[in-house]
């Protein structure tokens, strides 16, 4: 298989390896997947008291597209809200990256990193609806 | 034999070729032997009326006798078929089919190649049992589960000689000889083992052995099934017509295809000693190499009973797809589900009891007749630097500094 050279170019140069401190209250740390099949992903968000994610790091064990994807959203989650942020969609992480249809779970699993790290900050910081 | 090597990196143009368990390049010597008889000998074998079928007959015969000789059977034994995997199924389909009126079992093992596992399944549909023998963590199978599996009705035992993924060599005479005893036909999938092992169809009592062409250096689209004439085994064709190869695979044979394996045959039997040597030099320089430089690196198989040319190593914490995009300089493959059309990942290594998420940091890496010691060390600098590379983009590995136990995690399937 081939891969595209968006992908390679991730792959190859990744943005925002990474990880922050996890226990700091302005930290949101998302894990998804699992080993047994081939994708973890460790999505971390630091939010100003503003609530912009001012900064993101990643860590993924998993095939080249699952690193692209990731190292994608660290770079499109910079500099939005929360809300913005989890607005997210896999099929657009997907379309950027031009992956073939046996790669899309990797973007599925981009976008469900960037839920869970959002959804970890908010836990933290005693947001409302932070139970979903 | 340049051409087969070279990286980029290196100057060169090519990845270094180091697959040599999903094919082998034609050694030169053969493609020589082969190249008249596209030509000038062109004739039929079968034509019995004139020159250029005796000439063609001739060609064909001699390369039966090197392809009998390479396995200590006679020339009269060997059919000529197109490659390993039609072999498996003529044997298993042939053999079951022809007996089925007294007979309906047949024994096989779980890490078989793909092509004896679905003729099988299939066997299984026309209403034939078939029983999966397990592996021991080594990749070897007990032989006290293989004796108490035999009944009345066993028909056939079919157990790979070498196997694909991992290297390890089966005892194969060991099985002949509780098979004879037992008055079961032994089939053995020779598609790895033959011109990397010595093999000997009487010593073994081995009753079917499958050969594939393009595994020793010779051309693919051809192979073999050597059936046993003394006692005899008897099997029903998957392929009828001309009455070819004793009724057995009918076709027009392909002189050149036959001349070029039975050349390969010859080289890789006069050459198997000193070749044997060499490659365990080279397989040992790699395993020990890349241990060197890095930590959590696991042989998958047997150590020692293994064909000199075959590593599959486990770089723990590292996703064997992402690990093949990172070492581009060299052709390999992985275990992982990525590289597949399945999502599963190895089910070799999930049979010797690896955890999921260590078959999926396999890589195979085949060594062979055209690889030097300099393909070895580059090999070994341009892993370990993949590996350490991933290994910091990995949280799996990031836990595991931290000493946090990854079998601890709930994690969610997805």
């Amino acid at each position: 298989m081939s891969y595209s050279e968006k992908v390679i170019d991730h792959y190859e140069h990744p943005r925002n390896v990474g990880s922050f401190q996890k226990a700091d209250d302005g930290v949101g740390t998302g894990l998804v997947g699992a080993p047994a099949c081939g994708d973890v992903m460790k999505l971390q968000i630091k939010v100003s008291a503003e609530g912009i994610i001012e900064d993101a790091k990643f860590k993924t064990f998993g095939c080249g597209s699952a690193i692209a994807s990731s190292s994608l959203v660290t770079e499109w989650v910079k500099g939005k809200t929360l809300d913005e942020a989890a607005k997210i969609k896999n099929t657009e992480i997907a379309q950027h990256l031009a992956l073939p249809p046996v790669k899309i779970h990797c973007s599925v699993l981009a976008e469900d990193a960037i839920k869970a790290a959002i959804a970890d900050y908010k836990k933290k910081n005693g947001h409302e609806d932070a139970a979903q | 034999m340049t051409a087969m090597q070279g990286t980029k990196s290196n100057g060169l143009t090519q990845p270094i070729y180091l697959d040599y368990q999903a094919t082998t390049p034609c050694d030169p010597r053969v493609v020589e032997a082969m190249l008249p008889y596209f030509t000038e000998r062109f004739g039929n074998p079968h034509s019995r009326n004139h020159y250029y079928g005796w000439e063609a007959e001739e060609a064909v015969e001699k390369a039966r006798e090197e392809i009998a000789a390479i396995i200590g059977a006679d020339a009269k034994e060997i059919v000529f078929t197109s490659g390993a995997i039609e072999s498996n199924n003529l044997a298993l389909k042939g053999v079951a089919h022809f007996y089925r009126e007294k007979k309906n079992h047949i024994i096989t093992v779980v890490t078989e190649h793909k092509c004896v596992l679905d003729s099988c399944r299939h066997l299984e549909q026309e209403g034939f049992q078939v029983t999966y023998l397990p592996v021991l963590k080594n990749g070897l199978i007990r032989l006290e589960e293989l004796e108490a599996a035999i009944t009345e009705q066993t028909v056939l035992v079919s157990v790979m000689a070498v196997n694909n993924e991992i290297g390890v060599i089966q005892p194969l005479a060991e099985i002949g000889a509780i098979c004879r005893k037992h008055g079961v036909f032994f089939h053995t999938d020779g598609a790895q083992a033959v011109g990397k092992i010595p093999l000997d169809v009487n010593a073994m009592n081995i009753d079917l052995m499958s050969i594939s062409g393009h595994k020793i250096y010779g051309p693919k689209g051809i192979g073999a099934l050597y059936v046993r004439r003394r006692p005899r085994v008897r099997l029903q064709a998957l392929i009828h017509g001309g009455g070819q190869e004793r009724g057995m695979r009918s076709g027009t044979l392909a002189t050149p295809l036959c001349v070029g394996f039975g050349e390969a045959c010859r080289i890789a039997r006069e050459e198997m000693g000193t070749e044997s040597a060499r490659l365990l030099a080279l397989r040992d320089r790699l395993m020990k190499g890349v241990s060197a430089r890095l930590p959590e690196v696991y042989l998958n198989g047997d150590p020692d009973l293994r064909i000199p040319g075959n590593l599959n190593i486990s770089f723990a914490f590292v996703e064997g797809e992402g690990l093949m995009m990172g070492v581009k300089d060299i052709a390999v493959s992985s275990g992982s589900a990525c590289t597949s059309a399945s999502l599963e990942p190895s089910y070799v290594l999930r049979a010797l009891g690896l955890d999921a998420e260590m078959a999926h940091t396999s890589l195979r890496i085949g060594i062979g007749r055209f690889t030097t010691e300099k393909d070895i060390d580059y090999a070994i600098n341009h892993i370990a630097e993949a590996v350490s590379r991933l290994r910091e983009l990995s949280p799996l590995w990031e836990m595991h500094l931290e000493g946090i136990d990854i079998k601890s995690i709930v994690w969610a399937d997805h």
